[in-house]
């Protein structure tokens, strides 16, 4: 400090003119930004480089292409040892997907449920959705799935037993089985006509709805709606001759121990894993969502409800038509927020043996060594993930958010 | 901004500060004053940990004959608890100066890991344990079975060979951590249990009732578990190398903790090399000349900490088998010291 | 009408003594009626609820008390048990509390807990004044004193760029460097002011704050004070899960601050830069960021320098949390009037100068809450670290349910127990203290 003592020079020279223009304070601290940035970023990348050198380990992406050699529990396309890393990685990728996939739909399900009970009058319902809340919020996830994990374990019968509900599902400890649909040719005839069928039933609701405007009326559109979709694919389905059939599984009760219970490759198995992995998730994520819906709610004026009952609607077409519109604008964003969320806490699937994306890279990662690839994958997938989503809310959200004329 | 760069460079000086000078491992290990070694925190008879902070096991035991060979001190030696995922990369970045923890030495290891093995401690292989209850005698009866397992190391590829060498069909159910693992399996999650032999024996006792359960007679792979070190360093290398080989060496000629004082005056040459009297073998690998002598001093011959981790007078019961000497009919061999 | 004895009006002229509000609408019974059975849907829905509680609560309660075993030496007390096993956490507790911290040394770790309490608690009552120094204690003094009582301190600096002929490697040539780089950066910043023409003691003096900082920082974790030295690697249990979350929090905080308002800059660089890495740490999950900070770290590094591996998850920790601290702390500077600024500016203050002495006083008084909330999910987050095998009060839970000596059917749900009820008392002692600030800010909002 003592040697800026002198030499200030006040009488408004040149250069301190110059240095003190905003513009040019601010044009030369982002040139000196940029340096810092570029030098940690050239270091880092110096020393990864050289210390990889130095132990010895290979780098690139030609790893993707070897054979990986291990066995997955879940795979939802065809896989096996023999396939390479780059497969095994995209099972995990998936398991992921549908994991995630699933885990929302639950969790919002379970999330309005649970908030609009909190705004129930009746005393017990209300006191018990906040309890949930508040013991579900207030528990880290990971514990939480360890405990859904075990508990699911536990409490369902061995490998040799099995409980069964209406007569198709089968619980035991291996999972849940339930009977596999086994696709022959002629089977993506019926694929396609399900996707007509439920194309012509949009455009037939569509339909529906302009005709209510126009006229007052409203057509039974849904109705025939489900007709066309229930109805085309089952027609198609008979012409083609019945190409779709059903695997049943298997159980066994005869013979040795080790080969009694379900056999292996009949049916269609759902594992454990998958289920404490997506209870665990749904519930927690759950938790929040019931506190985003509650806000929402409350967030639309009580003026609402009146000027919408003294129009004449009833409770349920007041809440349909008038609250639950003007509440999703308030509850979008953050909701999108707890989708994400749950997307990335599913990444925990590791701590429960679900092959998911960060699990089967992490298998990967240990065979290979190759570190700094293989996060860079599971970073470039969450991101991408992550951008995707906040991309097509917004463009939800921009098609209900309140148009200010 | 002037904050932001003073506290950089201050920054940088101190991480700098707390670099080591990286001249070589030995140097390094010698200047601290301290071995660190990477070891499993959960393994009974290869390394863990009581309760109140003791290290027990054959790993751990490595990493004492370490120190005692370059301290004579078996005491100074920092242990690192390792999973199977970190170990490598703990390695390589120089957490740990030698990794113990029952890994095996593969080809892929040594070529694109970047990891030295300096021989092996344990031949060890692949097994199964499971219920009794099931009646399964042989792992070729396990076509169908669940087999739940650790992540992350070579076990669940010999699986995977296994179970399609022999055309059967199996499901894998893979764990992050050793903990999980057993519970899985306690719980029924699984028929089978497979991880190297001797880590079966040691998790059978973390069972509610290890007498419920067996382990299958088949080996289904060669597991050679041994100490590894980073590659580019071979005056360390030497020194992990000999230390192992010193260990042998010490029950082959007979040299055992108790005796070893005694005889330190034998007339035998090849005694007289390994105790030092004769030679400067020691100060040639950076050592000592008395730094064998230390180890079975300090620690023991290689039969005395088999014995005492998992041979027949420790909880785990393993019989020497292929780990006994050459010359008693196993496989180690240890080069002499001439 | 003054000499009428018998008055003929039937208009009453006392009041009729209050009667009692019918049974069936006041006091407990009424209350029912109106909140539990005030239509048969309610009705059905109370006697719903009320089944699902009796459901859930009876066999929780059985667990956890009835059926519990309290007292034993070793899994045979647990072995038959149907409850859960409390002897196991009674014998386990000092593990769950120190993890392998030496037994002789604990009350060190017991006086870091002690200090943080006596530090935070005035902290945290309204009431209490002398909040600014009590801050400025709990932000410098105590992490200093807790850092050196829990290590055991007596760091060995040995200097970097001088060669070794000139001064050996030590802690004298670390000072020797120190002072020369002081000098260095003092005499830029002197430099600096005099082109920029202002008074050099300004801001050379913030620059001489921060460098006697770091000094007395050093001389401090390099001074030895007798303290036998514990590694990170003994640390265990909710030492580890406190010091993760504290450490996290406190180092991500100026952090945050300076993205949040990086955020906001109107530099085009500064904010891509902002936005850019506020987005990517939003954007992953932080497993994937404990991975890369426990196998990609070290590979970062120059040479030979090596990182504590508590300090690898920490360095993951608190820099995913600072992205989640700034778009919260960015949320209060957007909360400030325009006026706010537009004043400071029209004062002649400086950036630096508006931000410290009038936006972010007003902004992160207003975020309290929202900063509480985001230490919860941190605190709830720490769990994470037990994946990448630190052992935080999950992880070591985890390790002692499979002990030799405790296995036994109900050990493992019993450790689970434990840890979600220690877990759930921090985490809702914190969100209602985070409810009480809320409602305290809005009434004075209101007012």
């Amino acid at each position: 400090m003592a040697a800026g003592g002198h030499g200030a020079d006040r009488r408004g020279s040149r250069t301190a003119g110059f240095i003190n223009n905003p513009e040019v304070r601010g044009v030369l601290f982002q040139i000196a930004f940029l340096l810092v940035l570029c030098w940690l970023a050239w270091d880092i990348f110096d020393n990864t480089v050289r210390n990889l050198q130095k132990a010895n380990i290979a780098s690139g992406f030609g790893f993707l292409d070897r054979t990986a050699g291990f066995g997955i529990v879940q795979t939802l396309i065809d896989y096996n040892e023999a396939h390479s890393y780059g497969r095994a990685l995209l099972v995990g990728l998936l398991n992921t997907l549908l994991v995630a996939g699933l885990g929302i739909l639950l969790a919002s399900a379970l999330g309005f449920f649970v908030g609009v009970a909190r705004l129930s009058s009746n005393w017990l319902v209300a006191r018990i959705a906040t309890a949930f809340i508040e013991i579900i919020r207030n528990i880290p996830l990971l514990l939480q799935l360890f405990f859904w994990y075990f508990a699911v374990l536990r409490s369902v019968p061995g490998l040799r037993e099995k409980w069964t509900f209406l007569g198709i599902f089968h619980i035991n400890i291996g999972g849940l089985h339930i009977p596999r649909p086994v696709f022959a040719e002629g089977a993506t005839l019926v694929g396609a006509a399900l996707l007509i069928g439920i194309l012509a039933a949009l455009i037939v609701a569509r339909w529906g709805r302009k005709r209510l405007d126009a006229t007052g009326k409203a057509p039974p559109s849904g109705w025939i709606g489900l007709a066309l979709i229930v109805g085309l694919p089952l027609v198609v389905f008979f012409l083609t001759g019945r190409p779709i059939s059903v695997d049943m599984p298997v159980f066994n009760d005869q013979g040795p121990l080790l080969r009694r219970g379900f056999q292996a490759g009949s049916g269609l198995t759902v594992i454990p894993e998958f289920f404490g992995l997506l209870l665990a998730l749904s519930i927690y994520t759950a938790a929040y969502i019931a506190e985003i819906v509650r806000a929402g709610i409350l967030a639309v004026n009580h003026g609402q409800t009146e000027a919408a009952h003294s129009l004449g609607l009833r409770q349920n077409q007041t809440l349909r038509y008038v609250i639950v519109p003007q509440a999703m604008r308030v509850i979008i964003p953050p909701l999108t927020n707890q989708y994400l969320n749950l997307t990335k806490n599913s990444s925990l699937a590791v701590a429960v043996a679900y092959p998911d994306l960060v699990s089967v890279g992490g298998t990967v990662l240990n065979q290979t060594g190759q570190a700094v690839e293989m996060v860079s994958i599971w970073m470039i997938f969450y991101l991408g993930l992550s951008l995707l989503t906040s991309y097509v809310m917004n463009i939800w959200n921009r098609r209900v958010a309140l148009v200010e004329r | 901004m002037k904050k932001i760069i003073a506290s950089v460079i201050a920054g940088a000086a101190m991480l700098a500060g707390a670099s080591a000078a990286g001249a070589g491992t030995l140097e390094d290990v010698k200047a601290k004053g301290f071995v660190q070694c990477g070891v499993n925190p959960s393994l009974l008879g290869f390394g863990s940990e009581d309760q109140d902070g003791t290290w027990k096991g054959l790993d751990i035991d490595f990493c004492r004959a370490l120190a005692a060979a370059i301290f004579n001190d078996p005491t100074k030696v920092k242990y690192t608890r390792l999973n199977a995922k970190e170990r490598f990369t703990s390695l390589q970045s120089g957490d740990i100066d030698v990794l113990s923890r029952n890994t095996t030495w593969t080809m892929s290891r040594d070529s694109s890991l970047g990891l030295m093995f300096a021989g092996v401690i344990y031949y060890d292989g692949q097994g199964f344990m499971v219920k009794k209850s099931l009646g399964v005698s042989s792992a070729l009866e396990l076509s169908g079975a669940k087999v739940c397992t650790q992540t992350g190391t070579t076990t669940e590829l010999n699986l995977a060979d296994y179970f399609r060498s022999h055309n059967m069909p199996y499901e894998v159910v893979a764990f992050e951590k050793n903990e999980e693992v057993l519970q899985a399996y306690e719980a029924g999650r699984c028929d089978a249990y497979t991880t190297d032999a001797s880590g079966l024996y040691a998790e059978r006792l973390k069972l509610q009732n290890p007498d419920d359960h067996m382990i299958l007679p088949e080996i289904i792979s060669k597991e050679p578990l041994g100490p590894a070190v980073r590659q580019g360093d071979d005056k360390w290398f030497t020194v992990v190398k000999w230390t192992l080989f010193a260990l042998l060496n010490a029950e082959e000629l007979g040299l055992t903790k108790a005796n070893i004082d005694e005889k330190k005056t034998s007339d035998n040459p090849e005694i007289k090399r390994f105790v030092g009297v004769e030679g400067d073998f020691g100060t040639a690998i950076g050592l000592t000349n008395d730094w064998a002598y230390n180890i079975v001093k300090d620690v023991g011959n290689y039969g005395e900490i088999f014995d005492a981790n998992v041979g027949p007078s420790s909880k785990l019961g393993i019989a020497r088998g292929l780990n006994n000497l050459w010359s008693k009919g196993g496989i180690q061999y240890a080069p002499p010291i001439r | 009408m003054s000499d009428t004895a018998a008055p003929a009006s039937f208009v009453r002229d006392q009041i009729i003594a209050e009667r009692p509000a019918p049974p069936s609408t006041v006091g407990p019974i009424g209350w029912a009626r109106a909140n539990l059975f005030s239509s048969p849907f309610n009705t059905v829905l109370t006697i719903l609820a009320a089944a699902f509680i009796v459901w859930c609560l009876v066999p929780v309660i059985r667990f956890t008390i009835i059926d519990a075993v309290w007292t034993g030496d070793d899994r045979a007390a647990c072995a038959q048990a149907t409850g859960a096993c409390w002897a196991y956490v009674k014998a386990f507790l000092p593990q769950f509390i120190y993890g392998r911290y030496p037994i002789e040394e604990r009350w060190r770790v017991d006086l870091v807990y002690l200090l943080l309490v006596l530090m935070l608690v005035p902290m945290l009552i309204p009431r209490v004044p002398w909040k600014r120094l009590n801050g400025i204690l709990l932000l410098t003094v105590y992490p200093l004193t807790a850092f050196v009582l829990l290590t055991g301190g007596h760091l060995g600096y040995r200097g970097s760029f001088l060669p070794a002929d000139i001064v050996e490697p030590g802690p004298l040539r670390f000072a020797i460097e120190f002072a020369l780089v002081a000098g260095v950066v003092l005499l830029a910043t002197g430099f600096a002011n005099w082109l920029a023409g202002s008074p050099a003691a300004q801001s050379g003096s913030t620059v001489a704050v921060v460098i006697a900082g770091l000094a007395v920082v050093f001389m401090v974790t390099g001074f030895d004070f007798g303290l036998v030295p514990v590694e990170t690697s003994n640390w265990g249990g909710l030492l580890v899960t406190l010091v993760v979350a504290v450490t996290g929090m406190v180092a991500s905080l100026p952090l945050a601050v300076g993205l949040a308002l990086g955020r906001r800059s109107s530099m085009p660089v500064v904010r891509t830069a902002s936005i850019a890495f506020i987005e990517f740490w939003r954007g992953v999950p932080l497993i994937t960021v404990l991975f890369m900070a426990s196998v990609m770290l070290p590979l970062f590094l120059p040479d030979g320098v090596t990182f504590d591996k508590l300090l690898r998850a920490l360095v993951g920790v608190a820099l995913f949390d600072a992205a989640y601290l700034a778009e919260v702390i960015r949320g209060g500077l957007q909360a400030i009037p325009r006026g706010q600024y537009e004043g400071a500016m029209a004062l002649g203050l400086g950036f630096w100068q508006r931000m410290r002495l009038i936006i972010l006083p007003q902004a992160l008084r207003l975020v309290i809450p929202g900063i509480v909330g985001s230490f919860i999910s941190l605190f709830k987050d720490t769990t994470l670290v037990a994946i990448i095998g630190l052992f935080d009060l999950l992880g070591q839970i985890q390790a002692s349910a499979n002990d030799a000596k405790w296995a036994s059917p109900v050990t493992g749900i019993t450790g689970y127990i434990f840890a979600a009820m220690v877990f759930w008392a921090f985490c809702f002692a914190m969100s209602r203290y985070a409810a009480f600030t809320e409602r305290r800010l809005d009434r004075s909002r209101r007012r």
